[in-house]
Parts: structure tokens; C-alpha cells; sequence
């Protein structure tokens, strides 16, 4: 194993990306994320890739939508407000089937809100973002190492099924520092033969474009789109089960909150209490499976979130609401502390499935 | 017990160690003398600063200089309102926390001429080898020259902070001293101090000249 380096998790998200191929890097500062488009700034010219400080994040992901129509991995990174600018894009992206990897390092919202760190563009990543009907693949990483690693997943899967893959951090997430392996293995990228790179006149042009005028042909690609959807649904969901064994309180978290709620979890642990934990790390595929599997096992949910109430949503779907969930949140910033979550882990031990 | 000029300037490339250091010189400073600062003027780094630790330096009778905008929701890349006391109290000791990179030695520039002036501090360069961007002494120096570009204040020694976070161990830090060596002789400079978390002060002492134990502030 290569030595290990101490990276904060923003740069660990940028020298994966290298590391995955990736030589097109666009974005715009904006805190807490700045460190990803730095690190680029510094790295890319050295390797022979743009690194380009667009003049806003709009024009970023066009950019990244034109480098992704040329067949290159590529990705652009902002946090919150950055990302509502993004929007059309990332619809655009998902109308013409082009895969790319966005970061969002979430802050404090909405509006300008603050830039401390947060979850509450749940809805927003897993719902869309823009208009239409479409998904992103959406990755929540819980350490710097796996800011590194699913940066690499997040590429991959975009080209295997032609999607955007956004990584789902926080402003904690990407300024906390720990040691990273960065000996990660890239699979190489597929063919993309439906790529603008020259017909070199031995073939078609290659068109991609998100406008359909023919309403029949537009609801075949939405059609199609969906199928690829469900086959991402069944492939590609991916969770953390801790300490479920036995559990009688399943906590439900991503991210930082799972770090939290871990550390909370291990002292209930202590006091005799039964309670697990399912990360989910894909939000989208949300782990439909294993929290449906938890709701006949278990009394009681708890929903450990940096926002009103978002994945909660998902929790109370997957579970078909068979067994109460309740909220344990913190926001505009702020994170829950361990205390925080133990108290709901013992009040739900007392008052379980009452709630 | 180390001695100290009536300044100690820390800068470094980002994520260096910069904060920890200064924190903890601060205290050590402040057993030595009656009145102790230390100024936060970290314009690039938005979470974990010194104002982290203001509980402990309030504890301790050791005043910080510091924006006031510094952990709140405003991204402000803003200079504390009582900067001057730095240079021109001159009763005052003080360890300034700067921020990373060129970037952050830019804050520099309002009071290099008043610092180098009075003549009486110390420059001190955090090196740590396990940072992506600093590998080597090579990168290191490159680094050291930006800032020096950036601030106008020459370096007077090199720190050596090589950690790994919570994996650091005894051999983490014994094969960083060639590298600290390495940059500290391409750069000219002395290597004044290796830091070290303090539970690994005792395994090392006795092995590493200049060895200086850190309290490392509260972390996720």
C-alpha cells in the first residue's frame, strides 16, 4: 500500500479526480469548497489539463456539458447557491445523456445563507435540481477516504449509465483533514461511441442536443431514460449497516450526521440499548432494501439530518411507515453534537414505537 | 524552556499545522510572560480557527487579536479592528496565526514594514510531508519562496509538523527529520522545532532535538 497523506476533504475530491482521468476541471470559488478548484489550479496545468475559472457557475457546468458531448471525463464543484445556478444545466446534462460528476459541498441555506456546513439540499440532489423528469446518481461520503473513493465511483458510474454523479458533501466533509490511501483502482473508462469527437468521415455526426421536436420521440427517450434508472436502482445502492445485528432503534444518517450518530450509537451501546445504524451512500438509489428490512425488526427510527427533515422522507417511504420515524436535527450550520442524539436514542429506548 | 522573539509569525502552506502551533506557543508563551496575544489573521480558512480555542486563551489570560467576522455565517476576508496593537504595543508578545499559502501571507503586507522594522521577531515556516502538495523539500521551498514573495518578510527557521492526524505515530515523525532537514538546509534556514501531538512527546523525547509537545484543539 502507498504511504498515506494528510488531505482535507476537498482536495482529496480533486486529486481523485485526476486520478480518475479527469483533466477538465470548471467551477467558481464560493466557501466552503474553494479548496476543490485551488487544488485543481495548482494541479492541472502541471499535468497538461484546464483548469478554468469560469465566469460564473452557469457558465461552469456549460462547460462541463461541452467537454462532456467530447467524450472526457470532467466535473465542475460549488456548494449550495453555486448549485441552484447550476440547475438548468444539470437538466441539460440529463437531457442529452451526458455523464459528468458535480461536487456539492453543502452550507447553510436558503438563499445566501450562511457558510457553515449543512444537508439540506437533500431534496434538491436527489430530486432533480432542474426541471424535468430525471435522476443524478447521488454519493454521500463519511470520511476523507471515501471523499477520495467515491469521487472515482462517481465517474465511473456516470459513464456506465450516462448520467451526472454528484458527490453530496458538507462544508465539515470537505475542510476536515485525515490521512487518505490514494491507491485507487480506476476502471477504465467505456467506449463512448456516441461522443462529438470527429466523424473523421467515416461515420454520421454525432448530435447531442436535449431538444426533441417530435412529442412521441420525447417520451420514448424519457422511457428509455427511466429503464436505465431502474437498472442504476437495482445495481447500484450501496449503505453502511452498523451494529443492526440485534438492533431494536435503527438511527438513519449520512455523512457527518453518521459520525456523529455513530459515536452516540457506541455510548447507548454502553448503557445497554440496542441501537444500529444504516448509512445510506448512495442517496440516490436510496437504500430502499435494508431500511425495509430494519422496519420489521426494529421499534423505532430516528433521522440524524443537518436540515428540517429531508431523507426522513425517504426513510418513512422505504419503511412504508410500519414504525414511527422520528426527526433529530440541527440547522442553518449547526451540527447535532453526540449528547444530542444519544438523548433521542434514549428517550426512544423508554418511549419507542409510542412515538 | 524556549525562548522568544516579541513576535512569532506562523505561516505555511494551508493545512500545515499552522493553528495547532500557534495555540499551543501561545501557551507556552504565556508562562514566560504577563501579557500574551495571539492574532488570528487567517483570511483564507473559513472553519477551524484559533478563535476555536477562545474559551482556553481567556482561561489562560492570553488576549486574541482576531476579526470579529471570524466563525460566523460571513465569509469576510476581513482584518481584526485592533491590528496595530500587534506592532505597536511593543509590551506585548504575540504568536500570529497566518493563513495558508501566498494566499493567506498576503495579510502580511499591511505591517511587514512595521515588523521588520523593529526587528525583533521570528519567521517560522510549518512544514508537514505528508501533505499532498509538499511532499518534498523541493515542493516544500517553492512554497516557503511564494510566501516570502507575498508578504515581504524573509523566513528565520523551519517547523517541522509532519503528522498523519489521528494515524501519526513514533515512526511517522522520526522519518520526517531528513526531510525537514532537507528543506531547512535547501532553504537556508534553521529547523528550530519538530512538533508533535503530546502523547507522542515522551516515546520521542531524547530521539529528536527541539522536540515541542501540542494540545491539539477539539475535532469532529
Amino acid at each position: 500500500m502507498a504511504d498515506k497523506v494528510l488531505m482535507k476533504g476537498n482536495e482529496a475530491i480533486a486529486e481523485a479526480a485526476i486520478i480518475a482521468g479527469c483533466r477538465h476541471y470548471f467551477g467558481y470559488p464560493i466557501t466552503p469548497q474553494t479548496e476543490v478548484a485551488a487544488y485543481m489550479a495548482k494541479k492541472m496545468p502541471k499535468i497538461g489539463g484546464t483548469f478554468l475559472q469560469a465566469e460564473s457557475e452557469i457558465a461552469a457546468i456549460n462547460m462541463v456539458y461541452g467537454v462532456a458531448s467530447a467524450g472526457c471525463r470532467v466535473m465542475t464543484s460549488s456548494s449550495s447557491p453555486g448549485i441552484s445556478l447550476k440547475g438548468e444545466g444539470l437538466s441539460y446534462l440529463a437531457g442529452s445523456d451526458l455523464p459528468a460528476l458535480v461536487v456539492n459541498v453543502q452550507r447553510g441555506g436558503p438563499g445566501l445563507g450562511g457558510i457553515q456546513p449543512s444537508q439540506s439540499d437533500y431534496f434538491q440532489a436527489t430530486r432533480g435540481g432542474g426541471h424535468g423528469d430525471y435522476h443524478m446518481i447521488v454519493l454521500a461520503p463519511a470520511s476523507v477516504q471515501e471523499m477520495a473513493e467515491l469521487t472515482v465511483k462517481g465517474f465511473e458510474l456516470a459513464d456506465k449509465y450516462r448520467m451526472t454523479s454528484m458527490i453530496l458533501a458538507d462544508g465539515t466533509m470537505g475542510q476536515m483533514m485525515e490521512p487518505v490511501a490514494l491507491d485507487l483502482a480506476v476502471a477504465p473508462a467505456p467506449a463512448k461511441p456516441w461522443a462529438t469527437t470527429g466523424t473523421g468521415m467515416k461515420r454520421a455526426h454525432n448530435i447531442v442536443n436535449s431538444l426533441s421536436l417530435d412529442p412521441e420521440e420525447l417520451e420514448r427517450l424519457n422511457l428509455a431514460r427511466y429503464e436505465r434508472y431502474a437498472e442504476v436502482e437495482a445495481n447500484e445502492t450501496m449503505y453502511e449497516e452498523y451494529r443492526m445485528e440485534d438492533a431494536e432503534i435503527c438511527v438513519a444518517a449520512f455523512g457527518i450526521a453518521a459520525r456523529v450518530s455513530k459515536n452516540a450509537i457506541n455510548e447507548a451501546r454502553k448503557e445497554g440499548i440496542k441501537v444500529g445504524l444504516i448509512r445510506p451512500i448512495t442517496l440516490w438509489p436510496f437504500p430502499k432494501a435494508p431500511f425495509k428490512k430494519a422496519a420489521g425488526q426494529v421499534k423505532q427510527f430516528l433521522s440524524v439530518e443537518l436540515s428540517m427533515g429531508q431523507m426522513i422522507e425517504d426513510v418513512r417511504l422505504a419503511t412504508e411507515c410500519r414504525v414511527p420515524v422520528t426527526l433529530v436535527n440541527r440547522v442553518g450550520g449547526m451540527i447535532p453534537s453526540p449528547d444530542q442524539v444519544l438523548e433521542a436514542i434514549r428517550k426512544a429506548s423508554k418511549n419507542g414505537g409510542n412515538d | 524552556m524556549r525562548s522568544y522573539k516579541r513576535l512569532t509569525l506562523l505561516c505555511g502552506h494551508y493545512g500545515s499545522g499552522k493553528t495547532n502551533i500557534a495555540v499551543n506557543m501561545a501557551m507556552d508563551l504565556r508562562k514566560q510572560k504577563e501579557r500574551v496575544a495571539v492574532a488570528d489573521l487567517d483570511i483564507v480558512n473559513p472553519y477551524f480557527r484559533t478563535k476555536d480555542s477562545d474559551a482556553d486563551f481567556a482561561h489562560a489570560g492570553i488576549r486574541l487579536i482576531c476579526s470579529s467576522f471570524a466563525n460566523s455565517n460571513l465569509d469576510l476576508p476581513a482584518m481584526p479592528q485592533d491590528l496595530y496593537a500587534i506592532t505597536d504595543d511593543r509590551d506585548l508578545s504575540v504568536i500570529l496565526d497566518i493563513g495558508g499559502d501566498d494566499r493567506g501571507a498576503l495579510a502580511l503586507g499591511r505591517i511587514a514594514p512595521a515588523v521588520l522594522a523593529e526587528n525583533d521577531y521570528e519567521m517560522l515556516m510549518v512544514v508537514n510531508g505528508r501533505r499532498p502538495l509538499t511532499p518534498d523539500a523541493p515542493s516544500t521551498l517553492e512554497v516557503l519562496r511564494e510566501i516570502e514573495a507575498a508578504c515581504g518578510i524573509p523566513f528565520t527557521g523551519i517547523v517541522n509538523n509532519t503528522n498523519l492526524g489521528i494515524e501519526t505515530t513514533e515512526e511517522t515523525v522520526l522519518s520526517s527529520i531528513p526531510y525537514a532537514e532537507e528543506t531547512a538546509a535547501l532553504a537556508g534556514l534553521p529547523l528550530v522545532m519538530t512538533t508533535v501531538e503530546e502523547s507522542l512527546y515522551e516515546p520521542l523525547a531524547g530521539k529528536i532535538e527541539n522536540l515541542f509537545p501540542l494540545k491539539l484543539q477539539n475535532r469532529f
